[in-house]
């Protein structure tokens, strides 16, 4: 059953609430909040109703979270957020540019909140996003300097972009990263292993190293946790654990399309079932709509195939794309998605894909759309 | 005490004031005092490494602080910038 649902949108200037109706048509908007701050992530916390937190710069101010427990009426700014230590040798001092990913931790540990970083960092929170701590298993591991290399990263800094706990087991932990790709932890972040074999690396010299990737997102299977969704900066991936070895499901896309682009959703019931968002990755990158073309593409059969869902979509003109938190899924039946795109567009579709209609425009550039129940 | 000018950008710690006392015998004393009274204010202006920010800049007069060391004398002008960052 569908059921009333609340997104949580973050844009490069500024965070707005979009809340439905029980039928998901009706949409009531509340914003800006925080307008002018650059709001790389808004996340409610699953395990505490009303609990919201939010990512969050300026253009001159450093990096800051803030945290609501009443649904967005109040805020409160952490009061320590996360920062590396203060390092003994200036040269190699790292500073927290901003935050990009908010993940609220296990539903065992509540209070607990993760977070990822550029440059490339996670930090751990146990107050409930008030104070951050380092984890230095991966801030601080030896083969940091290899994993995270000063030198590489993405136009706006190397990303520590997502961070994922198996809902079966708190220890058991994934992250992506722009710079070394996904690895695992399975001690709760004490220690950290690459997991990239077969994900290709075109922009090195040895294209399937061990590390290395751009993880551009990774998403599990909420009914099948071991089933790991993968959106690289080179294609579509899947992985079934405890398997090692990824297959490029995207090559099952049509060739005029490619299978590059910033995002993936794993269906809330069917594991066999995701959406991508194509970008153009020709030539110079134009990261545009293929052709101008939006579309999403879906698979129901675990990437083997790929249809194309453009139906209300600009047929002609559109170049806009969306970025890796920028498109998602409730937990309705039939799934709602919501993507939210680059032009400032925020677009939903209440049959899975099959059909897409605008719900706003004229927003700023949208960075993060997250879907929650509203309760 | 030193006079601190405090950009807009950072009027929300300081209830909306643009000029406040502080208390310190150099800038990072100083932000510190301030940062004891709006909490906050001193992380969003100098990073953990004790940099200041590439869009904040920092006057004694018409001298520009890029040390956090630099002394301050009783009737300095502390002046807290927002500089230009794009659009």
């Amino acid at each position: 059953m569908a059921q009333p649902v609340q997104l949580l949108v973050g844009t490069r200037k500024g965070a707005w609430i979009y809340r439905s109706d029980a039928a998901r048509q009706a949409w009531q908007v509340e914003g800006p909040l925080f307008l002018g701050h650059i709001i790389h992530h808004f996340v409610a916390d699953p395990r505490t109703p009303g609990v919201l937190l939010i990512a969050a710069s300026t253009g001159h101010l450093g990096p800051t979270i803030y945290r609501s427990e009443d649904g967005g009426k109040t805020w409160v700014e952490a009061q320590r957020p996360p920062a590396f230590p203060k390092a003994a040798d200036p040269a190699s001092a790292r500073a927290v540019h901003h935050t990009f990913w908010l993940e609220p931790g296990h539903a065992s540990e509540p209070g607990v909140w993760w977070a990822g970083t550029s440059p490339p960092a996670l930090f751990e929170s146990r107050d409930g996003g008030l104070s951050w701590a380092s984890v230095e298993g991966f801030n601080d591991n030896p083969m940091y300097p290899a994993w995270c290399p000063p030198e590489a990263g993405t136009p706006d800094g190397a990303l520590l972009n997502q961070i994922k706990i198996d809902p079966r087991d708190p220890a058991h932990m994934y992250i992506a990263t722009s710079t070394g790709g996904v690895f695992e932890s399975t001690d709760r972040a004490k220690s950290w292993r690459p997991l990239n074999q077969n994900v290709e690396a075109n922009f090195l010299p040895d294209p399937y190293p061990e590390f290395g990737q751009d993880a551009h997102y990774i998403a599990l299977s909420p009914t099948n946790p071991d089933r790991i969704w993968q959106q690289n900066h080179c294609g579509v991936y899947r992985l079934d654990r405890p398997g090692e070895r990824w297959a490029r499901i995207g090559k099952a896309m049509p060739p005029e399309i490619g299978d590059i682009g910033f995002t993936v959703v794993a269906h809330p019931a069917s594991d066999q079932t995701a959406w991508v968002f194509p970008m153009d990755g020709t030539e110079v990158w134009p990261r545009v709509s293929p052709g101008g073309k939006p579309a999403v593409y879906r698979t129901r059969d675990g990437g083997a195939s790929w249809e194309r869902q453009d139906r209300g979509f600009p047929a002609e003109q559109g170049w806009f794309t969306v970025k890796r938190q920028a498109f998602c899924a409730d937990a309705g039946a039939p799934a709602g998605l919501y993507l939210g795109t680059t032009g400032g567009e925020l677009w939903t579709s209440g049959d899975e894909g099959d059909s897409w209609r605008q719900i706003a425009a004229h927003l700023p550039e949208i960075y993060a759309v997250v879907a929650t129940p509203l309760t | 005490m030193i006079s601190v000018l405090i950009p807009s950008q950072l009027t929300s710690y300081t209830d909306g004031a643009s000029r406040v006392q502080a208390d310190g015998a150099t800038v990072e004393a100083a932000l510190d005092d301030l940062d004891r009274r709006f909490p906050g204010l001193k992380f969003r202006v100098i990073d953990e490494q004790d940099r200041i920010r590439r869009h904040m800049r920092i006057f004694i007069g018409m001298e520009e602080a890029r040390d956090l060391r630099r002394t301050l004398q009783a009737g300095d002008e502390l002046m807290i910038f927002g500089a230009l960052s794009g659009g």
